[in-house]
């Protein structure tokens, strides 16, 4: 159990006032090399807009992608503390996801388990275009997958996985009332996947966007696919207002080179964003002008009643091809390998974000849709029309930076842009294309995040940049550091450095949601009364243990401080012993745990109050083994242990089991 | 019934937050009590406390079956963990409760443990003499709480009249 500390507001002023004195000295006897240029202010000052107080909470959730770590991982904003790490795409011993019989159906592909992945942007899902609170989308970068994490419990419930995408980066961006999520592939590949020379490149591959339709229960379903050029398709982010019937993505390499990237891949002078009419593609689906294409692939859904997750298997899936489906897709030439694409709050404004360049290219939504009927074409490409550049353009931000790579936005009119290669962020305003303020970063932002900063409601107070090097910001770690977060105050004119905070694996995008609109639907406890897991053990009458064969069923209870049973005998060499332990206590942070000794290829179970889950002992030794509850519930949690009897089949011993009997 | 339940919830939370406050001073107490058992929880008559939470006062009359066995129901599924009639088991035996203890303290045990066994004498001793296991806040709602008392009254009056 963790201690709570409460104190009473009177008291806290002097602490408050002593912390921010000496945390103040601390900084300025330390701030030597940081927050110098126009945007500094004093450490006091930062320390105080930072400082959150013992037992007050932050303004914000932030939520940032765990990266190569393929969790997500939940800060508060302004303070920059990690509350907690939500196990997504990897296995996570800590509290047994990916380990229990309940949530390894949530790592199967059609590959088999997988118990790793690369997650990179975290989506909340919207109404009407803004953060609604409801759900957290991320995407699995190595083998193509979605997730949805319920906002609720903030556990993964659901993971597709996208069959015929390769590196499934330019995802999972909402639309603007959570219609769809979408998922492009970053790597062209034949679709479908054979066995083809990788010089035939040009012949055999091609690249896949994928449209999930979000039911308003949450649940996904692989709706269609586009089948693009065999470019690498980076970013997108869908339109919102008027634009929102479409989505746009960013693509590099339409070079469609396949090897030194780094040099093939740079050679044209424009890449395109690829503009898709979404309304349009349900249009043509209903119509019946997709080709059915194979492709198998696994929905995994958690269901909350049982606390099960289950797998589901589903083969083929429907494909648009845009030269078949004509106002479905447009390509806007966008410079110098665009990565990032960022749509303003008001819909209007497409920003491209290109990464070898120093200035950024803004496109005018109503100067797309005018291009579009008046033809203002330049080629076209598969069968895509392509605008002409000059007709679609609203401005170029003449930056004076190196490497923009993303672009967030806040509610008076300013964008934000990421400078990776000149190591800033640089303020702009939207209709003037004029710099207005630039903060050096340390070191090399990738993304950056305000709160609600995609959506068409930010809350521009806060802006978070992400970096990609770490290097001299915290005490050294050995080679490998932790990342590096930067938080900057941009509720005034110039952008101000508050806050140094490290980040677990590679942070690429994050969300930030208001706590005022998460923290009154967080639950608290799982109901005991609405538990249908189909091994729950409501009462400790009902505990029991059960043998069909070599299988066995504990079913077990725990509840401070002992489980029932706690003596268990019978167990033979040969059986596979499942524990299914439901935590009977339903009071806030009454959690227990649940480890049994050598347990191969397993870890523990931690249990929240009322909830049910199964680990699974394959026991490999004659003996008496210990059992025991993990996480410290209360005086008497040392004494929270159990016995279970591995017997040779030969020695015939009863199955029995009990508690409490001397 | 949510709706209830809801303001239930918030109000035991509140009572929660209020005996966290001062959680410093009370778990001095509480290690005093340890040193020295509840000293002064034998002098008063202990029928006088009425516990601290939100049932302040309590009106008996017969004993209605209905609800005895409603709370009996309650008691199998809920309490049974760490309770027996009869017998010690985690906690004390619950025989005999209703006469060692005022209805309304009974029902604040139940509802509001928590600062129960921080602030109230006589929950505090009996957490001692349980070895320090505490009574589990089960979130039930007023009224699962009254159908409990009802049915250890029911105990109390059957075992009296044998």
């Amino acid at each position: 159990m963790k201690t709570k500390i409460f104190l009473k507001q009177k008291q806290l002023i002097p602490i408050v006032a002593g912390i921010i004195a000496v945390a103040g000295l601390l900084l300025a006897s330390c701030n030597n090399h940081s927050s110098v240029g126009q945007g500094a202010i004093s450490a006091q000052d930062a320390a105080q807009r930072v400082y959150v107080a013992p037992g007050q909470y932050d303004e914000f959730y932030a939520f940032m992608s765990g990266g190569y770590n393929g969790q997500v991982s939940v800060y508060g904003l302004p303070s920059g503390r990690l509350f907690k790490i939500i196990p997504v795409f990897s296995q996570n011993p800590e509290n047994g996801y990916g380990y229990s019989e309940e949530t390894k159906p949530l790592l199967m592909t059609s590959y088999g388990f997988i118990p790793w992945d690369d997650a990179h942007h975290p989506e909340l899902s919207q109404t009407n275009g803004v953060p609604d609170g409801r759900w957290l989308f991320i995407n699995a970068n190595n083998t193509p997958r979605v997730a949805r994490i319920d906002l609720k419990t903030f556990e993964t419930v659901e993971t597709i996985e996208i069959p015929n995408s390769a590196g499934n980066h330019s995802s999972p961006f909402v639309t603007e009332n959570t219609e769809y999520v979408v998922a492009g592939t970053r790597f062209g590949v034949p679709i479908p996947q054979k066995d083809v020379p990788i010089a035939s490149y040009k012949q055999n591959f091609g690249g896949v966007l994928s449209f999930i339709k979000v039911a308003p229960s949450g649940d996904m379903d692989l709706a269609f696919q586009l089948m693009m050029p065999g470019f690498d398709y980076d970013l997108a982010h869908a339109g919102k207002g008027k634009s929102k019937d479409w989505v746009f993505f960013t693509c590099y390499n339409s070079e469609e080179a396949h090897t030194l990237l780094e040099v093939n891949a740079s050679q044209k002078d424009k890449d395109f964003v690829a503009a898709i009419n979404w309304k349009k593609a349900e249009e043509y689906v209903q119509q019946g002008k997709y080709h059915e294409f194979p492709g198998t692939y696994y929905d995994n859904r958690f269901d909350t009643s049982t606390q099960t997750a289950h797998s589901y298997v589903h083969q083929g899936v429907k494909v648009l091809i845009p030269s078949e489906c004509p106002g479905l897709v447009y390509f806007i030439p966008a410079p110098k390998s665009p990565h990032g694409v960022d749509v303003d709050p008001s819909g209007n404004y497409i920003v491209a974000n290109g990464k070898l360049s120093a200035d950024l290219s803004v496109f005018s939504f109503d100067k797309i849709q005018q291009a579009i009927q008046q033809k203002q074409f330049d080629g076209e490409v598969n069968g895509i029309p392509v605008l002409k550049f000059d007709a679609v353009l609203a401005g170029v931000v003449k930056s004076g930076g190196l490497g923009p790579l993303h672009t967030e936005f806040d509610d008076k009119g300013n964008a934000y842009t990421t400078f990776f290669i000149s190591s800033e962020v640089v303020k702009w305003k939207l209709g003037t294309w004029q710099v207005e303020d630039r903060q050096p970063t340390f070191y090399s932002p990738g993304h950056l995040m305000i709160p609600g900063g995609d959506s068409r409601k930010p809350w521009g107070k806060y802006l978070v940049a992400l970096n990609k090097i770490t290097k001299d910001r915290y005490l050294p770690t050995g080679p490998e550091l932790s990342q590096s977060a930067q938080l900057f105050d941009i509720s005034g004119d110039k952008m101000k450095l508050l806050l140094d905070f490290p980040t677990v694996g590679e942070p690429h995008y994050a969300q930030a949601i208001p706590a005022s609109i998460l923290m009154p639907r967080s639950d608290k406890i799982y109901q005991l009364a609405s538990n249908h897991h189909p091994y729950l053990t409501r009462t400790e009458k009902d505990a029991k243990v059960v043998r069909k064969g070599n299988r066995v069923d504990v079913y077990m209870t725990e509840i401070r401080s002992h489980f029932v049973p706690d003596n268990i005998e019978g167990i033979y060499l040969g059986d596979t012993v499942y524990f299914h332990v439901t935590n009977l206590e339903q009071d806030w942070d009454a959690a227990h745990g649940f480890a049994v000794e050598g347990n191969r290829d397993n870890a523990e179970l931690l249990l929240m109050p009322g909830q049910t889950k199964t680990l699974k002992w394959v026991p490999e030794r004659v003996g008496v083994f210990p059992f025991y509850c993990t996480d410290f519930c209360s005086a008497l949690h040392q004494e929270m242990q159990g016995y279970v009897r591995v017997s040779s089949p030969n020695d015939h011993v009863a199955l029995t089991w009990s508690t409490g009997k001397e | 019934m949510k709706k209830r339940l809801n303001t239930l919830l918030f109000l035991i939370a509140g009572l929660w937050v209020v005996g966290c406050h001062s959680s410093t001073s009370n778990s001095q107490q509480a290690s005093e009590n340890a040193a020295a058992p509840a000293a002064s929880a034998s002098t008063a008559n202990p029928l006088d406390d009425k516990g601290i939470g939100p049932i302040k006062s309590v009106q008996l009359g017969p004993i209605q079956p209905e609800l005895a066995k409603k709370g009996e129901t309650i008691f199998n599924e809920k309490c049974t963990a760490c309770h027996r009639i009869d017998s010690r088991y985690i906690g004390p035996a619950l025989k005999g409760v209703t006469r060692r203890q005022a209805p309304e303290w009974i029902m604040n045990m139940i509802l509001n443990p928590d600062v129960m066994i921080q602030q109230d004498p006589i929950a505090k001793q009996l957490v001692g003499e349980s070895n320090g296991a505490v009574m589990a806040n089960l979130h039930l709602s007023e009224d699962e709480a009254r159908a409990l008392l009802e049915y250890l009254r029911s105990v109390d009056d059957s075992s009296s009249s044998k």
